[in-house]
């Protein structure tokens, strides 16, 4: 067998020539070959690629779409994010382990299936959804459950069966991303300025990064620009974890074209060379929609050598797939995850705009802001800044999950108010809204008047909302869990602050809770918010603590009034130990 | 005015933090004449005379038997102090809590290297495990939490003369900086 894994391998390796940068995509299709990274495989990579054994498993233990054991010949990851559990994941789940006969987490014996759970995969909006073998299935309901089951089971590819759809659900188009373009205006307009003339007009737009943090834009390139190194590099972030989020599947699945019209336009202010575009695994069923995009842009000139006729001007654009990790959404841990590491947030500064991919200059940008990009250079800075409000210019692609009747993506001007949404999206009851993910905060209706703008209430684009009937408090407890799995795990207050966090919110949640546990709790939140190094961590926190202000009711009526109550049941705690040595608990315990 | 009661607890621990307060050196001669010692493993007092000011509690509750010693100090001390890591979180024998408890007995006692003919004790004098080492303050309440592996004795002597003469518990950062 090592023999045979050792020829694989070489190849693998020779494919992507050798290159240490490229591991990511060596593991994935060595993955792709064997089934899963047997122990052999992490020996047989370091060894073709000239690098130590540890840099291999590190790298492959983070990612939760590389399997260590054997997995069965299709693979079944079922969402089981907040809003697929509203929509009834949980009986799906239930459906599919009787259908199976195998608990998730597990292989059947003939090796043909197996089950996983999974984060967030963007289909909020046709929930219950699952990837099979990548392929996404939608809307499931239990009853379909066993005649999929019986067709894979029979070798039935997933795209045959009739779930697999994946609608658009794009609501309401909006003037900036989804009127319709021009191939190659944009690119073309700037390439009759100089780089520093585009990014006055990114500038004189006031754009700002729709991917959460709201940095603008033209400063992010300026200092990109400027920065000294022997390359420079633009980033297009679609690794779109967020859950609630799924804008940037709608923009990547109906308008590439715009995605990498902008990136050229940055590549050509950043006087770059090469973009990236970090697309998640969980999407790589749009990759050959992608490919074929970049390759009909390359026939026409608008990517290659001389673009557009413009002597001297080179750029290109590469597609790196990821390997399921939230954490890789956040810039530094992305770039990380683009060299074949595992996604570990670095430390700033250095900020990536100084020393980013290969430690060159960088900038990264979500998919929606160089969709923005190409927009303003096409249509000009005075159109664009004359839409939205005076600190949030142009406009916005939310995504509406959750309890509303049209759940979907609704591209809207800044400055709307959430209960102008929640008409637009029939969710005119709702009990809460979560704006802007996990990640965000949990409004309730008192917050309702607020505005969608960078001023008020800014959005990354995840909308959930709570209807009348939904138990907020358990949402709150799930997006919790959803952070102690993706927690990277480098620092303390974020690691075991989670973990321990949610002990102390389920302690509650079952009623054994008091007061000084809800005040401990909020300490231990905001211990977490101040002290943790990246992002995820100082937002993890966020459910918790929002609700806390904005839902204190809901929180009072779970706790006890006493001054003190144990968590702990010592029946419970004996039991495991009686049973294992036939020991008897003493009488008066 | 009759010296305030200590008392103190060994339970799943090292033994470390109960050196850690030998260790204030000559400051136990004072300490001696601040306190008196009740039930402790310092003086071998087994069982509670009458009822204790303070109660250090060193390590976490892996057994019954420390979940009922536990108990009894709740009942019997006016202040509960948790000192040191095992009794905060579980620590070092918390490690435990990874594996499941079958599997702990089985290696211990069966598969081990150098068991020879093992057998799992069963005698009924023996403590009964729990399913994992808990922290004391997820079965009783407890007043102040003492952080470190173990407290060093300055801290312990800081905490302990501040509890006693009624000041208030807020140490310095140095004494509570681990890193
Ligand atoms: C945990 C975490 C996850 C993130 N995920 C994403 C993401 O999926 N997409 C994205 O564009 N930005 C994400 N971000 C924000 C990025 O770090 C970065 O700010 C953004 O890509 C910059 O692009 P922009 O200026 O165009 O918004 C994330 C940040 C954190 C802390
Ligand atoms: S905050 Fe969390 S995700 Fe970020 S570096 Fe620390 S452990 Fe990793
Ligand atoms: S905290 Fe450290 S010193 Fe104290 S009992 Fe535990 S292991 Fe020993």
């Amino acid at each position: 067998m090592t023999e045979n894994y050792s020829e694989i391998i070489n190849e693998v390796v020779e494919q992507f020539g050798k290159d240490r940068s490229r591991l990511m995509d060596i593991t994935r299709a060595v993955h792709a070959k064997l089934g899963y990274l047997p122990e052999e495989a992490i020996g047989l990579i370091p060894k073709a690629l000239g690098i130590h054994r540890v840099e291999v498993r590190d790298m492959a233990s983070f990612y939760a779409f590389f399997s260590r054991e054997p997995q069965g010949r299709t693979v079944i990851r079922l969402c089981n994010s907040v809003v697929e559990r509203m929509k009834g994941a949980d009986a799906v789940a239930k459906a599919f382990e009787k259908a199976a006969g195998i608990k998730f987490g597990q292989t059947t014996a003939d090796g043909m299936l197996t089950l996983e759970y999974t984060a967030c995969i963007g289909l909020s909006d046709q929930a219950p959804a699952a990837l099979v073998n990548g392929t996404p299935l939608t809307n499931l309901c239990p009853a379909d459950v066993p005649a999929i089951v019986q067709a894979l089971k029979a070798g039935k590819s997933p795209r045959e069966l009739p779930q697999a759809r994946v609608d658009l659900n794009l609501r309401q188009p909006g003037p900036v991303i989804f009127a319709p373009m021009q191939r190659g205006a944009a690119v073309r307009r700037a390439l009759n300025m100089s780089p520093e003339e585009v990014i006055k007009e990114m500038n004189a737009s006031r754009v700002r990064g729709r991917g959460g943090a709201g940095f603008p834009t033209a400063m992010k390139w300026d200092f990109c620009r400027k920065a000294e190194g022997g390359a420079h590099y633009i980033v297009c972030n679609a690794d779109e974890g967020e859950p609630g989020t799924f804008k940037d599947r709608v923009i990547l699945a109906q308008c590439p074209d715009l995605v990498f019209e902008g990136m050229t336009v940055a590549g050509y202010a950043l006087g770059a060379v090469e973009g990236l575009v970090y697309l998640r695994a969980e999407y790589e069923y749009l990759l050959p929609s992608l490919e074929q995009c970049l390759a009909k842009r390359r026939s026409l000139g608008l990517l290659g050598e001389n673009i557009c006729g413009l002597e001297g001007f080179n750029f290109d654009i590469r597609i790196q797939l990821g390997a399921g990790a939230y954490v890789c959404g956040e810039e530094s841990a992305l770039i990380e995850s683009l060299e074949g590491k595992r996604g570990a947030p670095r430390d700033r500064p250095p900020f990536p705009v100084q020393k980013g991919y290969k430690n060159e200059p960088t900038a990264v940008n979500n998919v929606e802001t160089l969709c923005c990009a190409a927009r303003i250079m096409e249509k000009g800075a005075a159109w664009f800044n004359a839409i939205g409000t005076k600190d949030s210019t142009g406009t916005k692609l939310v995504s509406v999950s959750g309890d509303c009747e049209k759940p979907g993506v609704y591209e809207i001007q800044y400055g709307m108010s959430v209960d102008a949404l929640l008409q637009l999206v029939g969710g005119q009851n709702a009990q809460a809204v979560q704006m802007a993910g996990p990640s965000g905060q949990c409004l309730a209706p008192k917050d309702f008047g607020r505005s969608i703008c960078f001023e008020d209430l800014p959005t990354g684009g995840s909308v959930i909302v709570f209807g009348p009937q939904r138990d907020v408090l358990e949402c709150m407890h799930q997006f919790l869990e959803f952070f102690v799995e993706e927690s990277c795990g480098w620092c303390a207050p974020c690691r075991a602050g989670t973990t321990l966090m949610c002990k102390m919110v389920e302690k509650v949640l079952e009623g054994k809770g008091t007061r000084n546990d809800l005040r401990q709790i909020e300490t231990l939140g905001n211990t977490i918010k101040t002290m943790s190094r990246c992002g995820l961590g100082q937002t993890a926190a966020n459910p918790i603590l929002t609700t806390l202000r904005n839902f204190s009711n809901l929180w009072d009526a779970k706790v006890r009034s006493e001054d003190y109550v144990a968590p702990f049941d010592l029946k419970k705690a004996l039991q495991e130990a009686c049973a294992v040595t036939g020991q008897k608990p003493h009488a008066e315990e | 005015m009759a010296k305030p009661l200590v008392a103190t607890a060994p339970f799943t621990g090292c033994f470390g933090c109960h050196m850690s307060l030998l260790d204030i050196d000559d400051r136990i001669l004072k300490l001696v004449e601040l306190v008196e010692f009740d039930k402790s493993p310092i003086n071998d007092i087994k069982v509670f005379t009458r009822p204790v000011d303070v109660g250090l509690l060193e390590g976490g509750i892996s057994n019954d038997e420390n979940v009922e010693w536990l108990i009894k100090f709740r009942e019997n001390c006016k202040i509960l102090v948790a000192v040191g890591q095992c009794a905060l979180t579980g620590g070092v024998p918390a490690m435990r809590n990874t594996v499941p408890l079958k599997e702990c007995l089985e290696e211990a006692y069966l598969k081990g290297p150098t068991v020879i003919d093992g057998k799992i004790p069963n005698d009924p004098e023996i403590p009964i495990l729990l399913d994992k080492v808990y922290p004391c303050h997820e079965i009783v309440k407890i007043d102040y939490f003492l952080p470190g592996c173990p407290p060093s004795a300055d801290t312990l002597w800081a905490a302990l003369t501040a509890l006693l003469t009624g000041k208030n518990v807020g140490l310095p950062y140095e004494l509570i900086k681990y890193d």
